[in-house]
């Protein structure tokens, strides 16, 4: 999988789509993957390229990802403890937690007062990202890969020079009285 | 010798507080140069991709702030460019409106009757018309037909949209390439090129000081064309009337990063923000029950599906624009489209079990987003927005390269805020959950604040000089030959979209702007022409010397 990468690659690398999957759950990419945890059918975040997304220059995210990776295995390592769980060493830690301790975790850390809530919002934003909107990619290129995510909530393709065009757009008949202080202008009296 | 560059009247920002004016005065014959700190892209350069680097993020601006988040546009034509072009008329009670501030917070000279004029030119200029049921997209129609089924009303909304032109395609946010919407790209701004105005893009004012003769120079530093974080040479143009419109989150921003050099401002500058009241909820509909109930369906069978189809916000219902309803309690209702990349990651999952915004059930919530209706409602919000201390540069900390930073704005909605939101809530959830339409959430504050394509206020016009930084002529208090003419003058909530009333208002300000501009010597006129109007958009000059 990610073999020719160094053990700090890795880590990064695994700990970021764990965080993702949990924004966007996905199913596994190969029997023993492991950052994927297999929450959902389909592909999620990760199989959407969330990590292409904040590794990408224009996103601003790339140098933070092994801190923050880090830290979120910090995070890790400290719930695993209160909750009494052992972790798989061979794994980073959060990668290590079920899918239902990776979201109670992330649900603790998204948390409104939480201090450190805007750094993992922006992961959080850029997972759901790289999956409602494929935004490290072409929108043309992804939906003619077959994009996850695009193909997930059904994004209509568009017509064969590349535009979006629905000549067919309206019910065509009033369904609803208007408001009785209409002006001649059409606005609000 | 390097000698200063100077112009007669330098604009700040090119939206519509800014093309307005940049208009009228190169229109009279004063000289004009307009700084814009975003690109200038025109026609199809407005791309219809969601990568980023497309015109997407190049053009547009997401500002989160410590309980608020500001979108805007960051180009030539600023909101213009982006926005929906969804223009009514604010309502009449909206102008009586007394706020936090216990007394009418408009000055007395402006109301409805005194602003309709105002509005009659810019409906003129873009122009904004009326259109029949007949052009109403799908999920502007199904929203009319759920109003109407709780025996409530709803109405097409006047937009500035060429219907001939338009393909209902939803890419508005990221312009519009068929030169369908009527942005100022085809109106106020190349009527100021045609006068001899100069726009410059990319060019990002940070801050003003004076000359020794009263006039005002302006410091501004050139943005990198790909990289916003990047910022190159810097400049500086002197000028004798000075117009701020910078949009609400950037204008209070450079006047309070200019108080070294210019002074104390008026206390007003950079607070009384208002977000418009705005609040979202999104529906998630039942296609059996739309057919059922409704009696809707498509050609083709489909009964909606069709969140992607339309054009913004179409249809709006205004049955709670009740005059007679207690202040912060009213608030319209009006179908919108949000587009993935920023439409979704907020929506809440009804009945989650886990986390309401992301996970497996959002996932699950994801795949019905063809069924998805999305409702704006705009309330009464009580000017809590206050700007803390202004940024190193422009009004944010740049994230990415484009598009995300993080900026000074405070916003803690206060109750009677909360109280219009929590009574809109209900009755979104009202009218779409009858009969199994829908189930309904509102989206989450919890994630990135409230948040705002409606920025307003943050440096208001008003007869009281502790509760507003302009007079009714819209010059800065203390500061003459400073005038604000963009969203931030409008002195609070509108409860209905703002552009046409910021530009009704800019429109109003120009006369007297004239004759500040003549007090100080420059041989200008009002002469009230309107724009000619073109039908495609208006690009950067081939050469500049
Ligand atoms: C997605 C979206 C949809 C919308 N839809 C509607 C709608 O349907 N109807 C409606 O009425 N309103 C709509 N709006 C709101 C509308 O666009 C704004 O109210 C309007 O554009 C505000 O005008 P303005 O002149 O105050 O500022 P803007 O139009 O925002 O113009 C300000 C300009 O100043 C520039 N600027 C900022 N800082 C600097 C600086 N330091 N130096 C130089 N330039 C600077 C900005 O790049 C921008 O171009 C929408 C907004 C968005 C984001």
């Amino acid at each position: 999988m990610h073999a020719d990468t160094s053990d700090a690659d890795q880590v990064r690398v695994m700990t970021i789509e764990a965080f993702a999957d949990t924004i966007v759950p996905g199913e596994k990419r190969w029997p023993e993957d492991r950052a994927v945890a297999g929450a959902a059918a389909g592909g999620g975040a990760v199989a959407a390229g969330a990590l292409e997304l904040l590794e990408h220059p224009a996103s601003g995210y790339a140098a933070v990802l092994e801190p923050l990776a880090g830290a979120l295995n910090a995070h890790a390592s400290r719930y695993a403890q209160e909750q009494g769980h052992a972790l798989d060493p061979s794994v980073p830690p959060f990668v290590a937690l079920e899918h239902a301790d990776r979201t109670r975790l992330l649900q603790e850390l998204l948390a409104v007062d939480h201090p450190e809530k805007e750094m993992w919002v922006g992961l959080a934003l850029f997972s759901n990202m790289a999956f409602d909107s494929a935004a490290h990619l072409g929108t043309h290129a992804a939906l003619a890969a077959g994009h996850p995510g695009l193909l997930t909530i059904g994004y209509h393709r568009p017509d064969a020079d590349g535009l979006w065009r629905f000549p067919e757009y309206s019910y065509g008949r009033p369904l609803a009285p208007l408001h009785p202080h209409t002006t001649s202008t059409g606005s609000p009296a | 010798m390097n000698s200063t560059e100077s112009t007669d009247v330098l604009v700040i920002g090119s939206g519509f507080g800014g093309a307005i004016p940049a208009y009228h005065l190169a229109a009279g014959g004063a000289r004009v140069v307009v700084l814009e700190r975003g690109p200038w892209l025109s026609g199809d350069e407005f791309d219809q991709d969601f990568e980023l680097g497309s015109s997407y993020t190049r053009i547009f601006d997401f500002v989160v702030g410590d309980g608020m988040s500001v979108l805007g546009g960051n180009c030539v034509g600023g909101g213009s460019v982006v926005y929906f072009a969804t223009m009514p008329r604010a309502p009449r009670f909206v102008f009586e409106r007394r706020g936090g501030i216990g007394r009418r917070m408009w000055p007395a000279s402006i109301n409805r009757d005194t602003l309709d004029p105002w509005y009659d030119r810019v409906t003129e200029a873009l122009p904004v018309t009326r259109y029949g049921w007949d052009q109403v997209p799908y999920a502007g129609g199904l929203f009319a037909a759920a109003c109407a089924h709780a025996g409530r009303t709803a109405n097409p909304v006047p937009s500035a949209v060429d219907l001939d032109r338009c393909t209902n395609c939803n890419w508005m946010m990221a312009g519009c390439r068929y030169d369908a919407k009527r942005s100022l790209l085809l109106n106020y701004l190349p009527a100021a090129l045609a006068h001899g105005a100069e726009i410059r893009p990319l060019h990002e004012v940070q801050h003003l000081s004076r000359t020794d003769d009263g006039g005002y120079r302006v410091h501004y530093r050139i943005v990198d064309d790909e990289d916003y974080r990047v910022l190159h040479d810097e400049g500086v143009i002197e000028a004798k009337i000075v117009i701020v419109a910078a949009g609400a989150g950037a204008t209070p921003v450079i006047l309070r990063r200019s108080e070294p050099d210019l002074g104390p401002m008026p206390p007003a500058v950079g607070r009384y923000f208002s977000g418009n009241g705005e609040r979202l909820n999104t529906a998630v509909f039942d296609e059996d029950r739309v057919r059922s109930v409704l009696g809707l369906s498509r050609p083709g069978g489909q009964a909606y599906a069709a969140n992607q189809i339309g054009r913004g916000p179409t249809v709006a219902s205004w049955d709670r624009l009740d005059p007679d309803l207690p202040e912060f309690e009213r608030y319209s209702l009006e179908q919108l489209y949000f587009p993935p990349g920023l439409g979704t990651i907020l929506a809440q999952v009804p009945d989650a079990t886990g986390p309401t915004w992301f996970g497996a059930e959002k996932k699950e919530l994801m795949r019905r987003w063809q069924s998805w209706l999305t409702i704006f409602t705009m309330s009464e919000d009580d000017n809590e927005g206050v700007f803390g201390p202004p940024p190193a540069t422009g009004n944010a900390e740049r994230i990415s390269q484009q598009m995300l930073g993080r900026g000074p704005l405070r916003y803690v909605p206060t109750a009677d805020t909360r109280r219009g939101w929590a009574a809109a809530d209900a009755d979104v959830r009202d009218i779409l959950e009858r009969d199994g339409l829908a189930r309904v959430m509102p989206w989450t504050n919890d994630v990135v604040g409230a948040y705002t394509v409606h920025p307003l206020a943050s440096c208001r016009i008003g007869d009281d000089p502790e509760t507003s930084a302009l007079d009714d002529r819209h010059e800065l208090r203390r500061h003459p030959g400073v005038f604000v003419t963009d969203g931030s003058a409008v002195p609070g909530a509108l409860t209905v979209n703002p552009a046409l009333t910021i530009a009704a208002l800019a429109e109003r300000a120009i006369p007297g702007i004239v004759r500040a501009a003549q007090e100080r010597g420059v041989p200008v006129t009002y002469h009230g022409g309107l724009p000619e109007g073109s039908t495609v958009s208006a690009r950067p000059p081939a050469l500049r010397g």
